[in-house]
């Protein structure tokens, strides 16, 4: 099951051109690009690990995509996204994320139900993935 | 949610009957702007003749180039990195930016900037540093011109574990594998330089266009100093000319004589005479024209005239 998260998800894999075109809007709207990977698929994993530190005066995005490339080469089959950071008071937030990177096969999701007090069940999801440590959930 | 991964879409590319059948030139060099540039490089440079003629020539084939893709005849980039060499204060810097100016304009760079670095922005201080103090650098200078002043410093052939060895293995990877995002200028003196590319074949073979800077005729560096003070609204007096002229040909003569910045040092050393002289001498109100003029004591004063430079700090009484 493809994972569906940030933006662009819903398209087609992005070609490193389209991470260039991408990430330069990002540059020219004054924002901090970073790559980040990361082996853990859920939606609420909101931290993922930071490939090298943010791009802040970068005026091309060939790093970019050269940073990408460099992420892929050590953990390619992992989940990679590259995300802008806008400083600009009022908004001090991540503004893009879109995957750049995942792994070949994506299990998917299964849902989780959890007995409570009295008939009460509580319903979560979790990735098949997830059911192998760290480093050796995709292969 | 069951979905089956999806394969990248092949973009249509352009047909072949889609590429112009004939080219112009002329239009397309006033189209570029490069006109512009070179115009500018001869009314801002003085002198430099040689290497104004080696970057027309680097203008024409870049444009030439830049049609025979657009007819399909050429794919490749070309080798853009560039060698200068040339005694201090030659004028290497301001020329590259003209180029990176230049190349912005014909498209070969993206954005066009100049980010100058020297080996201490290169090469780190302890083992694992120098990579990513590397690559910072490279990855900064995308898109547009990479120069390295005083290149030859990142070679140390006395040192065998230093490592400005690594800082040139990345450099050239990415100068090879990363010729669309940037071009690296490497610059400094031409002795030394030479020696430089002596034991780095690797640099030698990846740099295509090698431009000298010759050093400043006397007469030349007058008008420098001529174009330097009206920048800032000053101007010599007719004695202060003629004064400006001997010690061009007398600093000449002296060590560290570093062409149009040693001019430049010479000039805000006579402003400052020129201040301390209307604060000391000045009765009454100073019009425009007294702040603006540097009168030939100014120039007078200088250590050029008295012996030359690093003599007199000897004759100076020793402290007690």
């Amino acid at each position: 099951m493809r994972l569906r998260q940030g933006q662009f998800s819903f398209l087609p894999d992005l070609t490193d051109d389209d991470i260039h075109a991408q990430a330069q809007y990002a540059i020219d709207k004054g924002w901090a690009v970073s790559v980040e990977y990361t082996d853990d698929p859920h939606p609420r994993n909101t931290y993922w690990e930071m490939w090298g530190h943010p791009m802040f005066d970068n005026r091309d995005a060939a790093a970019v995509v050269f940073e990408v490339n460099e992420c892929r080469k050590a953990h390619g089959g992992k989940y990679i996204r590259v995300i802008a950071f806008d400083s600009s008071a009022g908004w001090e937030s991540i503004r893009m994320s879109f995957i750049a990177g995942r792994p070949a096969e994506e299990p998917g999701f299964r849902v989780v139900r959890q007995e409570g007090e009295g008939r009460i069940v509580r319903y979560t999801i979790e990735s098949y993935a997830m059911r192998e440590p760290e480093g050796r959930r995709y292969a | 949610m069951t979905e089956t991964p999806q394969t990248e879409t092949e973009l249509p590319r352009p047909e072949r009957s889609q590429r112009p059948a004939t080219v112009d030139l002329a239009a397309a060099f006033e189209e570029s702007g490069v006109r512009e540039v070179l115009a500018e490089l001869d009314a801002t440079m003085i002198g430099l003749a040689p290497v104004k003629a080696r970057i027309r020539e680097t203008a024409a084939l870049l444009l030439v180039d830049k049609a025979r893709r657009q007819m399909g005849l050429a794919t490749e980039t070309p080798t853009l990195h560039m060698s200068f060499t040339g005694n201090p204060g030659t004028g290497k810097t301001t020329v590259a930016l003209k180029m990176a100016d230049l190349l912005h304009r014909l498209g070969y760079v993206r954005k066009g900037h100049l980010v100058t670095v020297t080996r201490d922005d290169l090469v780190g201080q302890y083992i694992g540093h120098t990579a990513p103090k590397t690559k910072e650098v490279l990855k900064k200078a995308m898109g547009g011109v990479l120069f390295i002043d005083e290149a030859y410093y990142l070679y140390r052939p006395e040192n065998e574990r230093d490592y400005g060895q690594e800082a040139i293995e990345i450099l050239l990877q990415v100068m090879e594998n990363n010729r669309d995002d940037l071009v690296v200028i490497l610059a400094g003196y031409a002795d030394r330089m030479d020696r430089f590319f002596e034991s780095n074949p690797g640099f030698r073979s990846r740099i295509a266009h090698h431009i000298e800077f010759p050093d400043y005729s006397d007469d030349e560096l007058l008008q420098i100093s001529q174009i330097m003070l009206g920048a800032q609204n000053y101007a010599f007096d007719e004695g202060a000319r003629a004064t400006m002229a001997a010690y061009i040909a007398a600093r000449r003569r002296q060590p560290h004589f570093a062409n149009a910045r040693s001019i430049r040092n010479a000039l805000d050393r006579a402003r400052l005479r020129q201040a301390n002289r209307l604060f000391n001498e000045a009765r009454g109100p100073l019009g425009a024209e007294e702040l603006s003029t540097i009168t030939e004591s100014d120039l007078r004063a200088s250590r050029v005239f008295h012996g030359g430079l690093g003599t007199d700090r000897r004759l100076q009484p020793a402290a007690e």
